[in-house]
């Protein structure tokens, strides 16, 4: 096997003295951005993301990734203690972690949370390392047509299968799309959309936007609800980690499902929030009896936690192979890549082996380290909640403005940080999906240089994107995606208007 | 029978009604944000109309994808304007009471005047003055705590970034007389 020896070799870049620090460092400050209110995953890779620029590309991404697994892990945390979900895609974990916690069994669903989380991701490592390297030699075939069809197919199976209304995920990527094109153009030459403004040259950095969306708004959406809070603080005791990982082989379905479940939607961008929901809804439709869920089933920990990571993992396979991010947080490790000068896509696996190895060895290592590490601190980070938000808030604006300057040394930036704060909140309450915006951000650029040089390759054809077989395919199969919904309502009247006729 | 576990409880400490009324509904709100999208895709199509939008010999010219999507962009929030003036219009629930209206100003103005204060004295004497003013009058916490907060966590930075991983910071008078 090739891919283990590259595997191997991974591991022997990874293990230093300062690399393995880094790693630990990267942990604590996840399971912390995870746990606190008003910070996720996604900012806390953007914010600490400058940390990094003064280092080597393999020790930023092994750390900023680390920060990424340790946001998973810890938005568990809050989700059973306090029935607060830290993050998003821990919301289905409260159903029956809290009703454990309540029960008296915090450390028993603390160590499901944390152990399912270790076994979905293992299982989309495990994916990614199989899969990785073979899909991006195949992508190595890929022109710009093939490239522009992917990235079409990103673009319409966001709107084609998100659950947001259509006109506002089309408004959101389209806004996203723009502000991506602001700037020099990269082809021609020209100044676009800069209304001579000088600031405006440069064009919109895409982290600047995360820091501003995420971190601001949440600031501003968490300041709105009251926080009181109310909660359980725990210590898991080894010999209750041993009796729930005795248990744990009796539950082998639901991990496999929520694990499976998690790798599609992962690598799909149907995103870990999905999938822990899909997880959850399965483990309990199987079920013989489905009216104990919500009441503390030990099941109803499992099921979303390991499907929440197991997507959360996946992302990163098509982020990695075709530079193709499958989720918020890997558009910011993607967005952190281009800032390194390394181009994410196919020729990474040829031109930055040790790399990519190194950083699929990471996400092994990382996990493994990771479970060590929540279950013999969650005491600590539990009492972080007992740390008034009046203290924190303010630490989070200097934090998040300290990441937009950083990124470009611009003043300039820190203003669009909070203008982007305001968008994001009213967006938010509005039901504006910010995601497609993300991605449109950093896709936005790659996607219209792959028009273009399709068009200038084809002589202004549009018929190259149906040239031959495999681009062919792929647009017909995102036309197919965009045009979905309105299929799915054509079907649906069809069949109300048939229906009484058979009557 | 495990021993019950200790509780951590965290009150907030800022009083406020439970029914305010609502400063405006969500569909009102939607349908500025509409409007402004609307402005904003002329605005933005328009320039690109000037750098052109057409179909050069070899493929399109610069303005090309930018002022099909202002297009789209334009499209969609029609879309929406009419979706929320003529479906939703009744019916809408509140988009913030007033008093959730003046929580987020609490936050939201400070944020403003840090960003405005990092110009003039640097953004570690400004996170200074946000974090000891916020935790003081908007947490009510005691003002040696405050203070003690700020100071640490602006000196926690400061060592973070220019020194530790030299990320350089805009810094002010302050920092002038240390050398920085």
């Amino acid at each position: 096997m090739e891919a283990l020896g590259l595997l191997l070799h991974g591991f022997a870049v990874l293990i230093t003295w300062k690399t393995l620090s880094l790693m630990m460092v990267g942990l604590l400050l996840g399971v912390f951005v995870g746990v606190l209110p008003g910070l996720g995953g996604p900012n806390g890779v953007a914010i600490l993301l400058p940390l990094t620029f003064t280092m080597d590309p393999t020790a930023a991404i092994v750390m900023l990734s680390c920060i990424y697994w340790g946001a998973l892990f810890g938005g568990a945390i809050t989700s059973i203690l306090f029935n607060i979900p830290g993050e998003a895609w821990s919301v289905a974990t409260t159903f029956d972690g809290y009703p454990m916690a309540q029960q008296g069994k915090a450390a028993e669903a603390l160590t499901a949370a944390f152990t399912s989380s270790f076994i979905g991701s293992l299982v989309a490592v495990l994916l990614i390392t199989f899969l990785a390297p073979g899909i991006a030699s195949f992508a190595l075939r890929f022109g710009p047509p093939e490239f522009f069809a992917v990235y079409f197919l990103t673009f319409c199976s966001f709107v084609g299968l998100g659950r947001e209304a259509k006109h506002k995920t089309i408004i959101s990527m389209t806004l996203g799309l723009l502000l991506a094109a602001v700037g020099m153009d990269t082809i021609s030459g020209q100044l676009r959309m800069t209304f001579g403004f000088s600031d405006l040259f440069r064009g919109v950095n895409f982290l600047v936007a995360v820091i501003g969306l995420f971190g601001i708004s949440e600031i501003l959406l968490t300041m709105e609800e009251r926080l009181a809070l109310r909660g359980h603080a725990a210590a898991i005791k080894l010999r209750v980690v041993l009796k729930v990982w005795k248990e744990m082989p009796r539950y082998w379905v639901t991990l496999l499902r929520s694990s499976a479940i998690g790798c599609w939607l992962g690598i799909t961008p149907g995103g870990a929030i999905a999938a822990s929901f899909m997880g959850y809804n399965l483990a309990k439709r199987f079920d013989k009896n489905p009216a104990t869920f919500g009441k503390g089933r030990i099941e109803g920990v499992f099921a979303p936690e390991t499907a929440a990571h197991a997507s959360g993992t996946s992302a990163l396979l098509p982020m990695l192979a075709l530079g193709i991010p499958g989720s918020g947080t890997a558009a910011i490790l993607l967005g952190g890549l281009m800032v390194w000068g390394l181009n994410p896509g196919p020729l990474l696996f040829v031109e930055h082996k040790d790399f990519v190895w190194a950083v699929i060895a990471s996400m092994y290592l990382g996990n493994i380290v990771g479970l060590v590490i929540v279950l013999t601190t969650v005491p600590l980070f539990a009492s972080i909640l007992r740390v008034p938000f009046a203290a924190v808030a303010p630490m989070i604006i200097v934090s998040c403005a300290i990441g937009a300057y950083a990124i470009q040394n611009a003043m300039f930036d820190v203003w669009l940080m909070l203008l982007f704060g305001v968008v994001g909140y009213v967006f938010k309450k509005i039901g504006v999906p910010l995601a497609p915006f993300t991605l449109a951000l950093v896709l936005g650029n790659r996607s219209e240089d792959a028009f273009r040089l399709s068009m200038i390759g084809a002589g202004g054809d549009l018929r190259v994107f149906w040239s031959n077989s495999l681009v062919g395919s792929i647009s017909t199969l995102a036309v197919i995606l965009l045009l979905w919904p309105l299929a799915s309502k054509i079907f649906e009247h069809a069949g109300r208007l048939l229906r009484p006729a058979k009557t | 029978m495990p021993a019950p576990e200790p509780e951590i409880v965290v009150e907030d400490p800022r009083e406020a009604e439970d029914r305010s009324p609502a400063v405006a509904t969500t569909a009102k709100v939607e349908a500025v944000v509409y409007v402004l999208l609307i402005a904003l895709a002329l605005g933005l199509g328009y320039d690109n109309y000037k750098s052109g939008m057409g179909w050069a010999k070899d493929g399109p010219q610069s303005g090309y994808m930018p002022f099909y999507l202002c297009v789209i962009l334009a499209g969609a929030s029609l879309f929406g304007l009419g979706h929320v003036l003529l479906k939703r219009w009744q019916a809408s629930d509140s988009f913030v009471t007033r008093d959730q209206f003046r929580r987020v100003l609490q936050v939201f103005v400070p944020t403003f005047l840090f960003c405005l204060a990092t110009q003039w004295l640097g953004i570690y004497v400004a996170s200074l003055l946000l974090i000891a003013g916020f935790m003081r009058f908007v947490g009510r916490i005691a003002w040696w705590k405050s203070l003690l907060t700020a100071v640490l966590f602006a000196l926690a930075m400061f060592f973070t970034f220019d020194v530790a991983f030299d990320v350089l910071m805009p810094k002010g008078p302050l920092e002038a007389l240390f050398g920085y």
